[in-house]
């Protein structure tokens, strides 16, 4: 019982990951009508941007301590962070503890500029266009960013720990102990689900995002311009993707190949949940997250070996055949 | 007015004998340059260094590339020497090879098969290299290895760890410095054995290719041997991401141990979530839970931070040895890069050197004439004490070292501390020892 309840509790998070980057996919293929293979890349650069912030708080001045030598013998040059001098070491430290949460305030608006540089400077020319070619054009514009970050940052994955009080674990119950960041990246990930549905929901943008993605036409002929605020909304799925990435760095080092290992996942959580289906995304992102921490179970691989590489690709032949718009699909998206 | 007599087929007759006439030496010259692969006739040689540049070893692949570099800049007499300056044999003068001054030409295997035999392929045909070296992974280096046997050059292997690289996949044609998985059992053996007991019970993760397998039937064997009992050894994909699905069920295995045989980004990940887990700070069995990583780069190291400290594992080679030939480079490699190098880094430097040695002991760039002269080569001054290239499966023996995660580095660099030397009596086996069998080196194949 407490192995089925860890493997909920991982599946959960894996989900979380998935249904945030699905829910951008889907944002930005339900208003713009664009399949975007860039989308693992955006999760990606939100990860760096709390490597980023880690290093701009870690910024440092060198200080020569003639007591010790470096590895050639010359006397050690130490490293002395600028904000330990301006805050005092407590403040300082604690800062650089806590780079990984205040990245997210970073994260939004430079996520949301990304977006809007994307869409803009790059994917409006290509609405028009089949789908074949924005796929071309937004895998390449993955591939780009990521040897882009690879320049700056490197191949090695990077450490980005959660501030020290949230590194342990918690006592869920007397047997299962589970590492208290993960928890919270659950119940973030539920709370930016919940912010932008209720957005989309209760604000009159909203309300007019969503009258277009079902009839772009005619909220245009009312006199909306409705491709601004399909721009806005690829600003927003980018943030989305962003927050995801930022906030999965304790869990997984960043790397700068780190998005096309979820992307292709995320796409087949779109996939399975229904083409253009927000709630679709996220159901299917918790559903497939949780099939596949169970398929990683000794007892489960010991009867099918091998089955949980495969088996988020074995529900979605399943549920395709089955239902063929997917969990939550809708009649006539990217049926013609 | 003048007048020509040529006739068409005059012309062409004429044409025919002249050109033959020209020919002729060509054909001799070109009978002589077969004599074996890409024979050097200039004043340069080039070797080839294929290196993952890119993927999830390409800060493995940049360290053996500024090694290699250096290496060429050490044989072509610029620089201070280097492992030149402390190599027992002292056939090389810092003046080329056989007078010929050596350049080179990289690939970038991303860490892929296919792709390294490709890039391989075209610096054997297109730029012609004598010898190839370098790579980070052992399914990379052992389809080089098979490539460069079948183009007759040299290859010398780099990061190659996997106890098949000169086992059952071993060739004539290639060459292994490094050291492999069951050296890292042996080693570390003695050492966990005084640390942790007889009454262990362990839990392996293994990455899900030659280099994890082998490595974790050396490690199980050789914990085995000490009384510990294997209570499961679960197969992960390579670069899974999120390890955590795999990591719960140790938690209620009853393991008291958690040996991770990733390596890489995988071995990063795999040890945080480990300690995510809390499992360091677990007691099973009336024991303080325990991780141990049987091999470590300092790459590695790095990228793993504080988790890492007090973790038991095993190096090749180490900066942070007293030895004079590990000065001399470390000095070297120091002052060009302003970084100490690598483990992986040192083997590629030392493969190139101990190249460039037998071809001037051979007197020859033909790869056979090589291999002969680095068959049971016995050398010193390069880091590891009294080495041995061994003929019958071109494995080098020499010291192990079994290393620890420091529990307060002073740098960047500090990140591990030797806590023992491994004489190489403990860490040799036979030729046919069976976790090496059902390979054969074959002939030598020297392309002619």
């Amino acid at each position: 019982m407490d192995a089925i309840l860890l493997q909920i509790l991982n599946g959960l998070d894996k989900g979380s990951a998935y249904a945030l980057i699905a829910l951008g996919l889907t944002l930005i293929f339900g208003t713009l009508g664009v399949v975007n293979f860039a989308h693992g890349a955006l999760f990606m650069i939100g990860a760096f941007c709390a490597v980023t912030m880690q290093r701009l708080f870690s910024l440092s001045y060198e200080v020569v301590d003639e007591t010790q030598t470096d590895f050639l013998g010359n006397p050690l040059k130490v490293q002395v962070p600028y904000v330990e001098g301006w805050f005092g070491e407590g403040a300082g430290t604690t800062l650089i503890d806590w780079s990984v949460p205040l990245a997210i305030i970073a994260t939004i608006p430079v996520m949301m500029l990304i977006g809007w540089a994307m869409e803009r400077g790059l994917i409006k020319h290509f609405y028009k266009r089949p789908h074949a070619d924005q796929i071309l054009v937004t895998f390449g514009l993955a591939i780009v960013l990521q040897e882009f970050i690879r320049y700056f940052f490197g191949a090695n994955p990077i450490q980005t720990p959660a501030p020290s009080d949230y590194q342990g674990t918690v006592q869920l119950t007397q047997a299962i102990a589970y590492p208290v960041w993960r928890l919270i990246y659950f119940f973030f990930s539920a709370f930016v689900i919940a912010g932008v549905f209720a957005f989309l929901q209760f604000t009159t943008f909203g309300m007019v995002v969503r009258a277009g993605m079902a009839d772009r036409e005619t909220v245009g002929l009312l006199g909306i311009d409705i491709d601004k605020r399909f721009t806005l909304m690829f600003g927003i799925a980018a943030a989305v993707a962003g927050l995801a990435g930022v906030m999965y760095t304790p869990i997984l080092s960043p790397n700068y190949h780190m998005g096309m290992d979820f992307l292709v996942l995320s796409f087949v959580v779109v996939v399975v949940g229904g083409m253009g289906s927000l709630p679709g995304a996220v159901a299917a992102g918790f559903l497939l997250g949780i099939l596949q921490s169970f398929a990683s179970m000794n007892e489960v691989k010991s009867l099918i070996p091998g089955i949980d590489q495969v088996i988020i690709y074995l529900v979605a032949i399943v549920i395709l055949l089955t239902r063929p718009r997917g969990l939550m699909g809708r009649k006539g998206v990217m049926e013609d | 007015m003048s007048k020509t007599n040529y006739s068409r087929r005059g012309v062409l007759k004429s044409g025919a004998v002249a050109g033959a006439g020209l020919a002729l030496p060509t054909i001799f010259t070109g009978s002589s340059a077969a004599a074996f692969t890409n024979e050097p006739t200039g004043s340069t040689v080039t070797f080839g260094f294929n290196v993952p540049q890119t993927g999830p070893y390409a800060e493995e692949g940049l360290d053996e590339l500024r090694a290699q570099e250096l290496a060429v800049e050490h044989l072509n007499g610029i620089g201070d020497g280097g492992m030149l300056n402390t190599f027992s044999s002292k056939a090389l003068g810092g003046d080329g090879i056989l007078g010929k001054q050596v350049q080179f030409v990289t690939g970038d295997t991303a860490t892929k098969s296919d792709v390294a035999r490709a890039s391989a392929q075209s610096m054997i045909q297109k730029d012609g290299v004598v010898m190839i070296n370098g790579g980070s992974s052992s399914g990379v280096a052992i389809a080089v290895q098979g490539l460069c046997q079948e183009a007759g050059i040299i290859f010398m292997a780099g990061l190659t760890h996997s106890n098949d690289t000169t086992g059952k996949d071993k060739k004539a044609n290639g060459f292994r410095h490094f050291f492999n998985g069951y050296m890292s059992g042996a080693a570390l053996g003695p050492v966990l054995e005084k640390e942790y007991g007889n009454d262990r019970r362990a839990y392996h993760l293994t990455a899900d290719y030659t280099w994890g397998w082998t490595q974790q039937e050396s490690i199980a064997a050789s914990t085995e041997a000490l009384g510990w009992e294997t209570v499961q050894n679960v197969l992960t994909p390579v670069g899974a991401g999120d390890f955590s699905s795999y990591i719960a069920p140790v938690l209620n295995s009853g393991a008291d141990t958690l040996i991770l045989n990733h390596y890489g980004g995988d071995m990063v990940n795999s040890l945080t979530q480990a300690v995510q887990f809390g499992l360091r700070d677990k007691q099973v069995n009336g024991k303080d839970f325990t991780i141990i990583v049987p091999l470590y780069s300092e790459l590695m190291a790095a990228g793993a931070g504080s988790n890492i400290q007090g973790v038991f594992g095993s190096m090749n080679w180490n900066w942070q040895l007293q030895d004079a030939g590990t000065q001399a480079f470390v000095r070297s490699f120091g002052e060009k890069y302003g970084r100490p190098p690598s483990g992986s880094a040192h083997t590629c430097y030392v493969q190139t050197l101990l190249y460039a040695d037998a071809v001037t002991r051979a007197g020859s760039f033909n790869p056979c004439a090589v291999a002969e002269a680095l068959e049971d080569f016995e050398f010193d001054g390069m880091g590891n004490g009294p080495t041995l290239y061994r003929g019958a499966d071109h494995q080098c023996f020499k010291d192990v070292l079994v290393m620890k995660g420091r529990d307060n580095p002073t740098n960047e660099y500090d990140t591990l501390e030797i806590v023992e030397v491994t004489p190489v009596e403990q860490v040799m086996y036979e030729p046919d020892h069976p976790m090496f069998a059902g390979g054969d080196l074959g002939e030598c194949n020297d392309g002619a």
